[in-house]
């Protein structure tokens, strides 16, 4: 990456000087050369070079930070005043419900690079994105449960903020069915970027269903005006299993994308096949 | 550890949790796998049909 933003400014440089270059500010150059950056670091090709020597060392940060955060949640941390040892259950639901707004939000992003500006990395990336958000959901929804029960009384309640929860492992699913029926790679990626945008309302829906509407569920207690309301001895640990499930995330993510990249070039190659079947046996008749 | 009462709730969502992460990691390197096979194959194989 420093490789690349090295030849970036040598070859503005050199065109500044040959004035190949409009004159302008400074900074007008910096963000030329950071877009000029971006655009190469999001070229398919590109994205699987760097992304390579990337990912060991995302996916070895994440052991660590799991190895970390799981001493730290099941040595460390105090069991609480009121939940007890029920409390451990937090140091996973919560990382999981980041996780799942986090990707869903990612995905709509991409979706915007997908209808905007028709990068195709932005539809692999959105692809590969939907499996891991909808598993981390998932993981959100069952460890809620499991921690309501003792806690509630009840594994499930009809409450706004699990209600947008499960909208949205409902909405995730959806969209990977969407993949799946429409053959066409183009058209399946406009049709889930729009879906993917459509469903984007949910977001502000699930962070402020717990202030909107009164909720079996408790208010936010990390971010919120004020400061966070969790002591520091629970505090800590729990930011730092939010960070090792963010660089999960991102390895597995980063892995899926160069796995999607690899897919569609089996496809390519294997219509390229087809159609050179097709005329080879077309050939003789012609003929 | 003593969990108390509750140690069937705590470990069944722990327990949970990392079905699914394995089931993540799993999928994505026998999806490269195989993706990396097929590439592999179709770049093996002979041009069939050209004269």
């Amino acid at each position: 990456m420093v490789h690349t933003l090295c030849r970036t400014r040598l070859r503005y440089a050199v065109l500044r000087r040959s004035s190949a270059l409009p004159r302008g500010t400074p900074a007008r150059y910096t963000r030329v050369m950071a877009i000029g950056l971006l655009t190469r670091l999001a070229q398919p090709g590109h994205f699987m070079r760097w992304s390579g020597a990337l990912l060991p060392w995302v996916a070895g940060l994440a052991v660590v930070l799991l190895a970390v955060g799981q001493y730290l949640t099941w040595f460390v941390v105090p069991p609480d005043y009121q939940q007890g040892e029920t409390v451990r259950i937090m140091y996973i639901h919560v990382p999981a419900a980041w996780m799942a707004v986090f990707f869903y939000g990612a995905m709509a992003v991409s979706a915007l690079g997908t209808l905007i500006w028709r990068h195709p990395l932005a539809d692999v990336a959105q692809r590969a994105a939907a499996p891991i958000g909808a598993a981390f959901t998932l993981i959100c929804l069952v460890t809620g449960s499991l921690w309501g029960k003792p806690m509630w009384g009840t594994y499930w309640v009809w409450d706004a903020r699990l209600t947008s929860m499960l909208v949205l492992f409902l909405i995730y699913c959806g969209l990977l069915a969407l993949w799946r029926t429409i053959e066409d790679p183009n058209r399946a990626a406009r049709a889930v970027a729009i879906l993917t945008l459509v469903g984007a309302i949910n977001l502000p829906i699930i962070k402020f269903s717990v202030n909107w509407w009164s909720t079996l569920h408790q208010p936010a207690s990390i971010l919120r005006m004020g400061g966070p309301t969790i002591y520091a001895s629970m505090l800590y640990p729990l930011l730092v299993m939010i960070a090792a499930a963010s660089v999960l995330g991102i390895a597995l993510h980063l892995q899926a994308m160069r796995t999607e990249i690899l897919r569609r070039r089996v496809r390519t190659l294997t219509i390229l096949e087809a159609e050179r079947l097709d005329a080879a046996l077309m050939a003789p008749q012609a003929a | 550890m003593d969990l108390g009462p509750h140690a069937p709730f705590i470990l069944g969502a722990y327990g949970f949790t990392v079905l699914v992460i394995l089931a993540l990691v799993a999928h994505a390197i026998l999806d490269r796998r195989a993706q990396e096979r097929a590439l592999a194959r179709l770049a093996q194989e002979p041009p069939r049909g050209r004269r």
